[in-house]
Formats: structure tokens, sequence, C-alpha cells
């Protein structure tokens, strides 16, 4: 086997712990010609707003950026179901050359009238920007004539990466926050951001919090509902996940309602504790809330344990790579996997910042290979000779695992599988033991090499 | 509002302002899936990052093979300014990573749009580059705003071919090697053509090949590229073929191909065919390989087909006088309806998400005059429109790919999953629908569905048909 060559732009991109530490490169554009695993601006917003059910979700551009993204997600929702369906504007040659604009507005008319959202939010793809429709005023238009908000989502593939498009999905949504009505709304109340309800996440989540006393105003934007958005400037705190995704409007939310926010992970028995021990501390004048939460735990960790302790023996001394969206995530795997007694060898993310990396060189152990913005070769190589057992990641790391008979867990948003919380812990531990006990793995020829 | 159009009133559906829920996808797949096909071969996206990973993640859920697929990665600078330092960059790292023997570059909407010039660019890298240095370097127009992922598989067959095809000498021996123009297929259906023309002591450069690439095995040691594919020297030999079989009735009936290019540059005799589904499609495609191999067809297929007509015989009175809907690429819908005509399931809508090219004038054909007023053909529609059309039609099953999933549950039909993609079930690479072998499993799947459907309904439940 030949050696799998590392680009020399991406050697600043990937740090072995033991090494001599320098700070990582991150944050920037992917190098041409690196099959880069991100995908674009649009991704980033399309990912942020699609569970919000009762939206509609019209993609201007041709047709290529809604046909993939046609219910992509496993993001769960308890009544409309619009976001699961696919609209675009489906440009042609004619509206290139002479402007999509009455395409758009035809478009955007005819959907709102057939199905009746209560916001509706258009994204501009590629080539919105270069042909230069004027997507604000047909948006701005469009909503006074239809009376529901109309928000353009600035999310041109190209401008920039996918956290660029978070941002443009958090402008947007920030323009509802504050328009509705603010009354039953308790002092001990929060806005889950950054949850998106994958198989139903959200939920329980939601069901924890209320437990404990604490109202949730809404979920941002996991079973998400417009009037809900438009009404969390009153709640007290922001409990903010997945890093990269949503604290831009937190921020914004601070900066205008004076709303502080924390960052929590629900993946884990030690992050999710910690997440609702967290948000109890933040309303510590109830001290109620704090005693609820412990009793919440130790119920749910009671129910999930000797499970729990019974997978262990079976994953305990295996290997692990982590290749997911945002940092923070894998943050909390390597705790989970770390509870199962398993070895990360491989932590990786697309979007992960300079602090992202620092935490995580804090966190591995020594020879663990560390990755920002990886492409399937350097994945391979890695895994490889690290030996891997498993990989956790998404669609497209699937496939690199499988060629070399290495056991896979799907973590990203097309999963149906709830993972977070304290059941999702349960899930979690029995996707990773179905997928590394199978016996198929014995007649897997790269195996089988290395063992002899 | 979808609008059923009757065989005997052809009209194209009129402009509606919002695509939903698409039947069809952009071009640069099927450029992509392409060049997945060719031995070696890179494919490399000229536009945003997101166009290489979507499409990744697209055919993945399908393929479920790796799937590297590069992109030139356009930022705000590079939309400004050009794409030119972008593709030199990205065909840089693509050659030091994967040493290729072929890079396959497609474009998309955004580099079309502000008009980059990619022949220019690759006829400035290999001037910067020795040219032994090079592996090709081919080139296709697919913005996505024209045609759909069909014109893009077949345009980047058409540029694989005009981009490496080299003259003849015209002494050489006569070949005994055929070009096969396959369409889009399943990597199963391309396993299954390949033996067939070699049963026929013929060769064959097939384009392209994916059913290695896309359909492999295990791997004992890391492949950077997949093993298989077309053999970049047979595509640069093509010229030099003894015929061209080209599948695809809609194709046939369209504008230049790789074959019809074949035969006007280097006289090689290009055979249109319809894709072998059925029966008489499939019989045609033997008699054309009798007629270019001068062999008799031989006995295991005649046996295949007299199974075949053994089973259809036994299964008659199960899908006689039933109605379908079939829905996805128009090649494929009129394949589809080749077969059903001759099983007597009436296709009462056949739709599809392009423009359908010639797809009416060739059911017409197909069909018996007498039903023409039974059989609604929708061209250039969605799943919203093919939704109401199932709705008044009332079939007693739905054939198609994996998107129509949601409709056929909402209605409570059966859907037979055929085609690509297919997101939702295991072996999508595995489904036959060629040759008397790919009639007999479309068969049994059909009539098994049926049989099913009035087993699971019945208040009696016998275990005998």
């Amino acid at each position: 086997m030949s050696t799998i060559p590392i680009l020399k732009e991406r050697r600043k991109q990937i740090y072995r712990k033991g090494e001599a530490p320098f700070e990582m490169s991150c944050d920037k554009h992917s190098l041409a010609g690196s099959v880069s695993q991100r995908a674009c601006v649009f991704c980033g917003s399309r990912v942020v707003l699609y569970p919000i059910a009762d939206a509609l979700h019209l993609i201007h551009g041709p047709i290529g950026c809604a046909a993939y993204t046609w219910d992509i997600r496993g993001a769960l929702s308890s009544g409309p179901q619009l976001h699961r369906l696919s609209f675009s504007t489906d440009l042609q040659e004619k509206e290139v050359i002479f402007g999509g604009e009455p395409k758009l507005y035809q478009a955007l008319t005819e959907l709102i009238d057939t199905y009746q959202p209560k916001a509706a939010f258009v994204y501009s793809t590629c080539i919105v920007g270069i042909i230069g429709d004027d997507v604000e005023a047909v948006c701005k238009k469009v909503g006074r004539e239809k009376d529901i908000p109309v928000l353009a989502v600035h999310s041109e593939g190209f401008k920039g990466t996918k956290k660029d498009g978070y941002k443009a999905a958090c402008d947007a949504m920030f323009q509802l926050v504050g328009t509705g009505a603010t009354e039953d709304i308790a002092p001990a109340s929060i806005n889950i951001l950054g949850e998106f309800n994958i198989g139903g996440e959200a939920w329980m989540i939601k069901k924890y919090y209320e437990q404990m006393g604490v109202q949730v105003v809404s979920v941002m934007t996991g079973d998400g509902r417009v009037d809900e958005i438009r009404r969390s400037h009153r709640a007290a705190l922001n409990v903010v996940q997945c890093s990269g995704a949503m604290t831009f409007l937190a921020e914004m939310m601070k900066a205008k309602y004076g709303i502080p926010y924390i960052r929590v992970s629900y993946f884990g028995i030690e992050d999710m504790a910690k997440a609702l021990y967290d948000v109890a501390d933040h309303f510590s004048e109830n001290p109620q809330i704090k005693a609820r939460a412990q009793a919440l735990v130790r119920e749910e960790v009671n129910a999930i344990y000797p499970r729990l302790q019974e997978i262990r023996e079976d994953l305990a001394g295996k290997k692990a790579a982590i290749y997911v969206g945002g940092a923070f995530k894998a943050f909390s795997l390597i705790r989970a996997l770390r509870f199962f007694g398993m070895q990360v060898v491989l932590a990786g993310s697309q979007t992960g910042n300079s602090e992202d990396y620092e935490t995580l060189r804090d966190m591995c152990d020594q020879g663990t290979v560390i990755l920002d913005d990886a492409n399937p070769l350097e994945l391979s190589k890695y895994i490889i000779e690290k030996k891997a057992d498993l990989f956790i990641g998404g669609v497209k790391e699937r496939p690199i695992a499988y060629k070399l008979g290495i056991g896979f867990c799907d973590h990203n948003h097309e999963r149906k599988i709830p993972l977070a919380g304290f059941k999702g812990m349960l899930h979690f531990a029995r996707e990773i033991h179905t997928s590394v006990t199978s016996p198929v793995w014995q007649f897997v020829p790269f195996r089988q090499k290395e063992v002899r | 509002m979808a609008q059923a159009y009757r065989l005997n009133d052809l009209k194209t559906k009129p402009a509606a302002a919002a695509t939903q829920n698409a039947c069809k996808l952009c071009s640069p797949l099927g450029a992509a899936l392409v060049f997945k096909g060719i031995a070696g071969a890179v494919p490399l996206l000229h536009g945003s990052q997101g166009c290489s990973t979507y499409i990744r993640r697209y055919l993945i859920s399908h393929f479920k093979e790796p799937m590297d697929i590069a992109c030139t990665n356009f930022g705000e600078q590079t939309a400004i300014f050009g794409g030119g330092a972008n593709m030199k960059l990205a065909l840089d790292n693509i050659l030091t990573q994967y040493t290729p023997e072929m890079v396959g570059v497609a474009t998309t909407c955004l580099a079309e749009t502000i008009g980059d010039d990619v022949p220019m660019f690759i006829r400035e890298y290999r001037k910067g580059h020795p040219s032994d240095e090079l592996p090709p370097i081919v080139n296709v127009s697919t913005p996505s705003y024209q045609g759909t992922h069909m014109q893009g598989f077949h345009n980047a067959v058409l540029a694989t071919v005009t981009g490496l095809a080299q003259s003849v000498s015209p002494d050489s021996e006569p070949m005994s090697c055929i070009n096969l123009f396959p369409g889009m297929v399943s990597p199963e259906d391309l396993r299954h053509l390949k033996t067939i023309v070699e049963d026929f002591g013929l060769k064959t450069m097939m384009l392209p090949d994916y059913s290695q690439t896309l359909d492999g095995e295990l791997w004992s040691a890391y492949q950077r590229i997949p093993s298989g594919g077309t053999p970049v020297e047979a595509i640069a030999a093509a010229g030099s073929s003894r015929a061209s079989v080209e599948l695809g009735r809609v194709l046939a009936a369209g504008a230049e191909t790789a074959a019809t290019y074949l035969e006007e540059h280097f006289n090689v005799t290009a055979h249109r065919l319809g894709l072998p589904m059925g029966i008489r499609q499939t019989d045609r495609l033997m008699q054309v390989l009798e007629t270019i191999s001068g062999v008799e067809m031989p006995v295991k297929y005649a046996q295949e087909r007299g199974r075949l007509l053994d089973a259809l015989v036994d299964g008659h009175k199960y899908v006689n006088g039933r109605r379908a809907v079939v829905y996805g690429e128009a090649d494929l819908v009129a394949g589809v309806v080749d077969f059903l005509s001759e099983i007597g399931i009436m296709p009462v809508v056949c739709a599809t998400g392009d423009r359908g090219g010639q797809l009416a004038a060739i059911l017409k054909e197909t069909l018996d005059p007498k039903h023409h007023a039974r059989v609604s053909v929708l061209a250039g529609v969605d799943f919203v429109d093919i939704e109401e059309a199932v709705r008044q039609a009332k079939p007693d099953l739905i054939i198609g790919h994996s998107k129509g999933y949601s409709l056929a549950r909402k209605l409570d039909i059966p859907l037979v999953r055929i085609g690509f993609p297919i997101h939702d079930r295991v072996g999508g690479s595995r489904v036959q629908h060629l040759g008397y072998q790919g009639a007999q499993a479309l068969f049994d799947r059909i009539a098994n569905t049926l049989l099913e459907k009035r087993q699971a309904a019945s208040d009696v439940g016998y275990t005998y048909l």
C-alpha cells in the first residue's frame, strides 16, 4: 500500500498529541482540490432553520440545492410537517439571464397561499448574488401582501464556510425574535438553542427541564414554531448547544435583550447532567429546581446504568475515531466513550475554532490525531494507522469506515435515533455495540491482515 | 396544480413558479457519476464546496461506497475574479493526493454564471506542465439551470469521448471491440450488459462503468481511487471499435451523443436502441449483437428468455389489467412501459422531472392506440404533480425510485423501487432492470407486490396463491 500523502497546505490543520504544540490553523475556507467533508454557507443556514416546522422554506436557485436537502434530517415535528417538503424556484437559463425576481415573487405567493405558513424563509444560493436579484425587496413586498414575516437568508454557498451559514440563519431568525406576545412567561424560563430534535431529542430534554420546574419558552429550532421564536426574548436564560450553530443568536439576544446564555451539551451522562445542573444553578434563588434536577438525574441514570455496564464490558479497550461537524460534540463524545473504557485515537471537526482545538488537545490521550476540515484520504490514513475499531461520523464518513472493516455510528443530523439525553446514552451505547460486536468483521480482509 | 395530458392530446405542463419535491437532480451529479465510472478518474466540480459535498452525500446514500469528488471551492474572491487560480490549485492538489489517470471537470451554475472559461484554464494548466506528467483532463459544461442530472450524465459521456477518442490508423486490424453507452443504470445492470456482450465474443468499451468502482468488494489494501472503471486507453481507442451501441429511446430521439459523434468522426456505426427492458427491447439488443458479431445468440440467453416467458405465462393473471404509475428519468420510464405493455399492466401515469423530450411520442408508439386515452404523460413535473395524478388515477402500484415513498405511503399504494436513488432500502446497486434476467427480476417483484397487497387485504389469508 502506498503511503497516503498529506497536502502541504493542510499540515497546520493536523496535530498529533505529543508533538510540539502549535496553534492549529482553522476557521478558514477549505482547500481547493482537497475533498472537504464540509458543505457550504447554504448548508449551514439550511441545517439551522430546517426544523422550524410551520415555516415555508423556499430555496431560490437552480434545483440541486433544494433536491439534495429534501427531507434530509431526522428532525421531528409534533405538528406541521411543512419543513419536510422541498421548495425551489428551480431557476432556468432564462431567469439567470433576465433575473429571477418575478419567479421568486410568483413562487412565494403561490406557496404561501397553498400552505398558509406562519413565516417564510427564502434562501439565496450561489448564483442569486451573481445575477443580482434583490431578494430582500421581494421578501418585503410579499411579507406586506401576505401579512407574515418573509425573511431573506443570505446563504450564497461561496460566501464563506458553513459557519457563515449558521450566522446568516441566526440573522434571519433574529428578525422574528421580539415580535411576539410575552404573557405567561415564568421567571425560571429558558430557550433551548442549537437542539434540533433529531429523533425526538428536544422533546426529551424539554421534559427534563420542565420536570425541574423550568419553563421552556422555545426550542430553536427543534420541533420549532414561528410564534415561539417570536416571544423567546422574554426567557430568562438561553441554553445553547452545539457551539457553532446558534451562539450567534445567543450573542445577539444578549446584546439586545440582556438575556445571558450558557453553553451545554446533551450527549453523554456527564454532560447531560451538567446541562441540567447549570440551568438549576442559574435559578438558584429557587433551590427546589436543583433538588428536582438531582432527583431526576439519579432516577434517569439508575434506569440505564445496569445495561450500560453490560455494554461497557464488550466495549472497553476498543479504539474510536470521531469526525463531526462541531467540535463541541467531539468533547462530549470523548467523555461518553471514556465511560465505556474506549480510547479515542482520532478527533476532528469541520468547523472547530482554535479554542476548541486547544480544548481537544488538552482532553485527548497521547498520540491522538486532531484534525480540522479533514478529507477522506486523511481520515483513512489515520484510522488505518491508529487501528480504530469504531468511527463516529456522518453519512459521508460511513463508507470509509466500512470499506476498511471498521464499525460505525452515525452521529449526524440524518440519523433517526435519539442519542442525546440519558435514554439517548443508552441508544448510543446500543448503536456502537451493535456495530462493533457484529460477527461480520471476522471476514473483513483489511482487519484480518492486521491480525496476522 | 397538476394537469394530466392524455396521449391523444399532447401538451407540455405550464411552468409553475415553484418546484416542490423535485423529481430530478442537478446536472453536475450526472457528470460526477460518469467520471466515477472511469478507471483512475477523479471528478472535480468547479464551484462551491457544497456542490460536491451534497452530491457525494446523495450518491453515497444510494451506492454506499466511498465517493471522493473534489471541488475547486469558490470563495467570494473567486466569484469576483474568476475561478482560474482555484482550478489550478485544485488540479495540483488532486494530482498530488490521488495520482489520477484522468480528471473529469464539471462546471456548476456558479462557474457558468460568472462566465469562467474552463477549457482555457485547462489549456493554461497544460502549458505549465510537460505533457507526459499530466493525465488527460476532460471538461464538461453542466450548469444546473440547464437540464437535469440526465443531461449532465449524457453530456459527460459525450465530452469524455470527444476529449479522449483519437484518430485511428486506417490499416489497423478490425477490432473485436464495441462501444457500449448504457445510460444511467445500476451496477448490476452494467455487469450483466458486459457479460452479454462478451458472450457474443466481443470486447466492450462500456462508458461509464461504475459496476466495480461504485459496487466493489471490501478492500484488502487502501485504494485512493477504487479499482475498476472504463480504462482511459479504451476510450481513446473508441474510434476504432466495430460499432457503438447506445441505450435509451429518448436519448436516441435527441441531439448529438457519444455514439453519433463516433459515427460522424470515426465512421463507427451507431446502433441506437432502447434500454433492454422486457422481451422486445432485449430481443433487439440481442439481434444487434448478432449482427455486429456474426455470432448467434448463445443458448444461455435463449434459455433465460424461455424461463422468462414461462414465468410470464404462469403469473399472467396476477398482473394483466392492473394499473401502474411510473416515474423517473424519461428513458427509464420508456423502458418500464415497454415491459409493462408486454404483460398487460396499463401505465396510467408516466411522469418525468425532466422535459421528457420525445417521451410522449415514444410511448404512443409502444402502446396500443386503443389505450392512448387512458394514459397520461407528465413531463417537467415534480412530486406534488405526480401525487395529484396518482390520486386521480388510483393505480394498483407505483414504480419508481425512493423519492416517491412519501406519496405512496400517504395514498397507501405499494411502491416497487427501481432506478436511482434508492435511499431507503439496501441493495440499490444490485437492482436488476435489464435483459431477460432484469425483466424476470422485475416481473417477480411486481407480481409479488400485487399478491402481497391482495393477501394482506384479505380477511381469509390463504396460504396458497
